[in-house]
């Protein structure tokens, strides 16, 4: 080690994959896994959601987890968005390439995308 | 991508109850449901709830699983980790009641109890990191605080700092340590050394062996720190060879920081250098005295030498010497990022930061606390330690191992630091922390302590060697009835004689545990020499057992349990127990269904 750069090197690659157990998070991403979630396709979209914000540097910010089924199990895979002092959001039949467009516009943006919102779908 | 991290306590603790089993099936189960590249595991340190291992806590949720079974982790791979349902009958709960939906969410670590109050700096990474990965330690700002004493600060800076944090020994002795860096500063010569004394020897602490296994890097870090602070460029960690874990996180540690330059020559591109070396102790208590163990790390049989000259004049082969205890050690980075007055915030008047407690004896939660100085008894033992167990009744806690006394229930509300436990009779030690209930004998609590040290007195100085042997003769002469008053004030003199007199630490606290236990349950020794009673039903030789003729239905069961055949009585008749052949063995009362038996 010969400088303070180098460190900060390695923290830096290291800070997101210890975030996880260190990161209360702003924002609670919640992807419904029960079994209905998992047929619908909910694995494909936890992933991208873990792994859209890696990448997008919000790790200690935001918290991806999961949870059981929530009752509507015909829009799964159902994704809930919950910030502090804000209305939780939910969204439904989410795909990753949705997931990615939530990232982008919802987390890092702040805009819900309301168009794939449970009030956007005819229910 | 990984998504959940499941930490396993790997602890001396969880690893006895099994936790290696369970990585080992974790591994299996996750690579058969295919989510090896979405969850980690992790091996941690110590969590602190020994009582409740094996252990287990699975991130970003934070759930916290006790007493996991290898049996158990398919539901809790299949369950939480693939549908995320958290498996509430394995979700420790802090209520002992039936868990319900909202105990499990307030099941989170950090929102029980026993955490609630905690205040965690020494243990900061303890279960929460990695400990045989430095980059792990290095997330967590690890390194940093050397990098910055390297870069930004002269050696006298960084002694100021930890002059004005209020920083004292956690070993036990309580002398601030800033001074003690002061001295080796202050003293002349080309080669000084930097020690760390992880031989930590009281029955039933292990504080110090949780921070090795937790978090290595941290007493690393510390000790470059201070061969920095004083102008040494060598370090020797003195630990037990009964911690193998220990032993081998800290040779990984010292590995990987040799590796990233962190340790050796030119560390952080400057011009200086340092480097680490372990030396294995054989167990003797009293290597855990500063010079005793500076004897024994030159290759010497661990005996004392006289102080002065202080280790930081003339310590480890005759050169300027400190010697830091491993929590000590674990507090200095902390101080150094955060600043003096950060760590001056937590405490009291004269004693600053936190405090390691390894909580043990009759109490509902067992393990490991990082207190606050200034914490009171009662909080720790009512609010984290949850309470006396069985409904018995609190009677005495005793601090400082063999070294320390006894605080009654009196003063259950001290607040706990150096001071108000000398006050008390006391001391703070190393941070053992026995609970005892109302069935426990003092006098015999004594007799179990100097016992230990009339064991492990070196024989150097002869007030410990023959000065203990006596105390102990005087209290086994009371615990077996034949005390009489004036014995009491022969311990007191005795007492204050190998106290004044002894060499070193282990012979001058030797006596505590007698005079404080004399000193707050005196009618207790009295009993026993009066009344030959003892009150808490202990010592043998002056209890009996008796069979009350009234309950007594005659069964036969207890005459035909007696090992030495002391029962007598015809059937349906109340039988009776001969005295000169009862070995007190408790074997008649536990197996009377009537309850006619009990001990006076």
């Amino acid at each position: 080690m010969k400088s303070l750069e180098e460190l900060m090197a390695i923290k830096n690659k290291m800070q997101n994959k210890v975030s996880v157990r260190t990161s209360a998070g702003d924002i609670r991403v919640v992807v419904g896994m029960a079994t209905c979630g998992i047929a619908a396709g909910a694995r494909p979209v936890l992933n991208a959601f873990v792994e859209g914000v890696d990448a997008l540097g919000l790790g200690d910010k935001v918290q991806v987890t999961q949870t059981g089924c929530i009752g509507i199990c015909q829009y799964e895979p159902v994704v809930e968005v919950y910030e502090k002092d804000k209305e939780k959001v939910t969204y439904v039949k989410m795909t990753a390439d949705k997931a990615k467009e939530v990232l982008e516009k919802h987390i890092k943006g702040g805009k819900p995308v309301i168009e794939y919102t449970i009030g956007a779908t005819q229910l | 991508m990984i998504r959940s991290h499941v930490l396993v306590c790997g602890g001396t603790g969880c690893t006895a109850s099994g936790s290696a089993a369970i990585r080992e099936r974790l591994q299996e189960e996750l690579k058969t449901h295919g989510l090896e590249d979405e969850v980690k595991i992790v091996q941690t340190g110590c969590f602190g709830l020994c009582s409740l291992g094996p252990i287990m806590i699975i991130y970003p949720e934070g759930t916290f699983y006790s007493m996991v079974k290898p049996d158990d982790v398919p539901e809790i791979v299949t369950e939480h980790l693939l549908k995320g349902r958290i498996v509430e009958r394995l979700v420790y709960n802090d209520t002992g009641d039936k868990h319900g939906e909202e105990e499990a969410q307030a099941a989170s670590l950090a929102e029980t109890a026993f955490y609630k109050k905690q205040k965690r700096v020494a243990l900061r990474n303890c279960g929460v990191i990695n400990p045989e990965l430095i980059d792990e330690y290095i997330a967590m700002d690890g390194y940093f605080a050397l990098a910055k004493v390297l870069k930004e600060m002269t050696p006298d800076d960084v002694i100021k700092v930890i002059l004005d944090s209020g920083l004292r020994g956690r070993g036990g002795g309580g002398f601030p340590t800033g001074r003690k860096w002061q001295f080796a500063r202050a003293s002349v010569s080309d080669k000084k050394y930097v020690v760390c004394n992880a031989d930590e020897g009281d029955p039933g602490a292990f504080m110090d062996r949780s921070v090795l296994e937790g978090d290595p890097h941290a007493v690393l870090e510390a000790m470059a720190i201070a061969g920095y602070a004083i102008g040494a460029d060598e370090g020797w960690i003195y630990v037990r060879a009964e911690y193998p874990i220990a032993v081998k996180r800290l040779q990984i540690a010292i590995e990987q920081a040799r590796e990233y330059g962190l340790l050796g020559n030119n560390i952080f591109g400057t011009d200086f250098n340092f480097d680490i070396h372990i030396r294995l102790g054989a167990g003797a208590f009293v290597c855990g005295e500063e010079t005793a163990l500076l004897t024994s790390i030159e290759g010497n049989r661990g005996e004392p030498r006289p102080r002065p000259p202080f280790p930081a004049v003339k310590g480890l082969w005759g050169q300027p010497t400190i010697v830091n205890n491993v929590e000590t050690f674990a507090n200095i980075a902390q101080i150094i990022l955060n600043g003096a007055e950060w760590f001056a915030s937590t405490g009291t008047e004269t004693s600053k930061g936190t405090k390691v407690f390894a909580l043990g004896g009759k109490i509902k939660n067992t393990g490991l606390v990082e207190i606050p100085m200034g914490t009171t008894l009662r909080e720790v033992i009512e609010e984290i330690g949850g309470g006396v167990p069985n409904g018995k009744k609190f009677k005495a806690a005793q601090t400082g191992g063999p070294s320390g006394g006894c605080l009654p229930a009196s003063l259950i509300d001290t607040p706990i630091d150096y001071d108000n436990l000398i006050k008390a009779g006391s001391m703070m030690g190393s941070g053992g922390l026995i609970i005892m209930d109302e069935d426990t004998c003092m006098v015999d609590i004594a007799k179990f302590f100097l016992e230990f040290t009339v064991d492990e007195s070196c024989g150097k100085c002869s007030p410990c060697r023959i000065g203990t042997v006596r105390l102990l003769e005087i209290l086994n002469k009371i615990t077996s009835g034949n005390g009489e008053m004036e014995d009491l004030d022969k311990l007191e003199e005795l007492a204050n004689y190998i106290k004044s007199a002894s060499l070193c630490a282990l012979g001058q606290t030797a006596p505590n545990p007698v005079l404080s236990t004399l000193r707050f349950f005196r009618d207790e020794y009295i009993a026993h020499i009066v009344d030959k009673k003892c009150p808490a039903g202990v010592c043998k030789a002056l209890l009996q057992y008796v069979i009350d003729p009234e309950k007594c239905k005659g069964c036969t069961l207890c005459a035909r349990n007696c090992p030495v055949s002391a029962i007598s009585g015809k059937v349906k008749e109340p039988h009776t127990i001969d005295q000169s052949k009862c070995i007190k063995c408790g074997t008649c009362m536990e197996k009377c269904k009537f309850g006619a038996i009990s001990k006076k």
